[in-house]
């Protein structure tokens, strides 16, 4: 079949994706009864811009060997993958309703060994990079130099020290071929990231390591992949986009609010969230109706 | 038993098992372009820098950073590599575990991980040093084959067939020398145990540093009048259940003995078959639930109760109660 990404949709319809993929998220995740909502949320953009977008990839020869790889190192933002993965053609839409249940190839958290397309098994944080940074090696030793590594970690997930371990490797061995990726949501399970274990100044961080730094509205596609194709442009260092996102983008009541990280919607009990047995109803109602939120549907105004 | 070659008691030479690893990962560098190696800063005393020499395109130093060393080797392995990522088994698996087993073992990405200076044989270092509880660890991970060398020549023919395995493996090596007892024609295979002294009194299950205590416990023991099978059993996990089983049905006592743990180590192993299958008296020899200290290994072998004597010790207390 041949890269899935190789002719190019308009952001519009990459819009309307992870819109689509949004809504996948809620369904799935009220169907599973446990879940994380915000980040995979937050995370939508940026998932779809590297699955419909960005990737070369194909959904229906998932060890073609020319293919770029996709590691998500904060596992629990799975639905997403997920979702994002059904849309592409990995799996029919319909397994989606089987996420986090027994017997399903959709874990609760990635394993690649069940769910062929995943390059990695990940849940536990701060491995990914480390994990990308063994790929592109690899890739480099074996003159590979037309693929990429694109790996998301988290913002909590920058607490884990694995993670500044990679980093100082990847600079060492300048390994170009990566592109990570910093879901800056700003939340973490016990509170804002300042409040938990402040990040900030992270961009000083990641520059102090070695790294060229590019900081995006990570909840703008076309940003997104403008960063993709700037993070590949830059030979010099290795690079890591920070993309801001709001966590829980698209649902009002989830938004900015952390006590969405590790809640589904349907059982929690959140301050201004609606009667459980309509949350999903209220979530899939904002997406759908988009009301503004989305770049595109400016354009039409 | 005469086809395995082993050395006379009397013609043993000593030599570390690092050192027999050391040569076997040259060997397999030259034999497989895909064998990478990767080091923690520790690159000369786990005998990685012969390899690092030969083949410094394939040779990858992290730094004293495990974490990082395992995760970048399931990274490696992924694209096809076969990464041998080595360090003191107190941090590699000590500090490690948990990425070995999501990135490697779960992940069932064919990383072949090296703790070396493990056991009381890592003498003055101490404590801190001496990594008892990693066959333990090793061996609770599914998918993770866990081999335990009996001499640095048997550690090389190891290095050389896990290059061929496709699981997740570990090895265990030992920092100061020990006798050599196989030669080059000894077998091993992963996953075999070996019958290296037949006997009909009791069976000596051993591995290890602990293989040449028991060959040398079981040739005292002869002029006693004790016959002590000794079975070597170099792989841990997957244990080679038929050839223990058989020799516990032919004396039906057993002694087990490692230089590690005993809890979740071989002894564990051996008893866990036995009480299954063959319930028979076992005596497991090990270090029992304590840390090690700074001392010559003679030192910590006679303090922590696993010296030749003690070995012959036990068996002649396990025979007197029949």
């Amino acid at each position: 079949m041949g890269n899935f990404t190789e002719k190019k949709l308009s952001i519009e319809k990459l819009e309307l994706i992870a819109n689509d993929i949004r809504q996948d998220i809620i369904k799935s995740l009220e169907t599973a009864g446990s879940g994380h909502s915000a980040g995979p949320l937050g995370l939508a953009d940026i998932v779809t811009a590297l699955y419909f977008d960005i990737l070369r990839h194909d959904p229906k020869d998932t060890k073609w060997a020319d293919r770029d790889i996709f590691l998500l190192s904060n596992g629990h933002c799975v639905p997403v993958q997920y979702a994002a993965m059904a849309h592409a053609g990995y799996f029919p839409k319909k397994e989606l309703a089987t996420l986090r249940k027994f017997g399903s190839r959709l874990q609760g958290h990635p394993e690649r060994t069940k769910l062929p397309g995943l390059e990695n098994t990940s849940g536990p944080l701060g491995s990914g990079l480390s994990q990308a940074a063994g790929m592109a090696l690899a890739m480099r030793m074996n003159k590979e130099d037309h693929r990429w590594v694109y790996v998301i970690t988290g913002d909590g997930e920058l607490n884990e020290g694995n993670i500044w371990e990679a980093a100082m490797f990847t600079a060492k061995y300048n390994l170009n071929n990566i592109v990570a990726i910093v879901d800056r949501n700003n939340i973490q399970i016990d509170g804002t990231t300042e409040h938990v274990m402040p990040l900030e100044d992270l961009r000083a961080k990641w520059e102090a390591f070695g790294w060229h730094v590019i900081e995006i509205d990570g909840n703008d596609i076309e940003a997104v992949i403008d960063s993709a194709a700037m993070g590949r442009a830059i030979v010099e260092k290795p690079v890591v986009v920070i993309a801001h996102t709001i966590p829980g983008k698209g649902v009002d009541f989830m938004e900015y609010d952390y006590h969405w990280h590790g809640m589904p919607v349907g059982i929690a009990d959140v301050a201004g969230a609606p009667p459980k047995n309509q949350q999903a109803m209220e979530a899939l109602k904002d997406l759908r109706t988009l009301r503004g939120k989305i770049k595109s549907e400016g354009h039409d105004d | 038993m005469t086809d395995l070659h082993l050395v006379d008691i009397k013609k043993w030479v000593l030599e570390p098992t690092r050192k027999g690893f050391g040569r076997g990962l040259v060997k397999a560098g030259e034999l497989n372009d895909q064998v990478v190696a990767l080091s923690a800063d520790l690159t000369d005393s786990i005998q990685i820098g012969p390899f690092a020499k030969a083949f410094p395109d394939r040779f990858v130093e992290v730094g004293i950073a495990e974490q990082n060393l395992a995760t970048v080797a399931s990274g490696m392995a992924a694209m096809g590599k076969i990464p041998f990522a080595g360090s003191y088994a107190a941090f590699n698996p000590g500090r490690n575990w948990e990425q070995i087993k999501t990135t490697i073992a779960m992940n069932d990405q064919p990383v072949k991980l090296v703790g070396a200076h493990a056991g009381l044989y890592t003498g003055p270092d101490g404590a801190t040093h001496q990594m008892l509880e990693d066959v333990a660890l090793m061996r609770t991970m599914p998918n993770m084959v866990v081999i335990v060398p009996g001499d640095s020549v048997e550690a090389e023919k190891a290095t050389l067939a896990m290059v061929k395995d496709s699981r997740p493996n570990y090895i265990r090596l030992a920092r100061d020398k020990s006798p050599i007892v196989t030669s080059e024609k000894t077998l091993f295979e992963i996953g075999k145990a070996y019958v290296f002294s037949p006997g009909r009194d009791l069976t000596i299950v051993a591995n290890g540093v602990m293989t040449p205590i028991a060959l040398e416990a079981a040739d005292k023991l002869y002029h006693d009048g004790i016959e002590a099978e000794v079975v070597h059993s170099p792989t841990v996990k997957p244990l080679d259940g038929a050839t223990i089983l058989a020799s516990a049905k032919k004396t039906k006592r057993v002694i087990t003995l490692e230089e590690a743990q005993v809890m979740g180590g071989l002894g564990s192993a051996v008893t866990e078959l036995l009480s299954e299958h063959f319930p028979v008296p076992v005596i497991r020899m090990g270090v029992k639930d304590s840390y090690g200290q700074s001392g010559t290994p003679e030192e910590l072998m006679h303090h922590y109760g696993l010296s030749v004597k003690h070995v012959m010790m036990t068996a002649h207390q396990m025979l007197d109660k029949k």
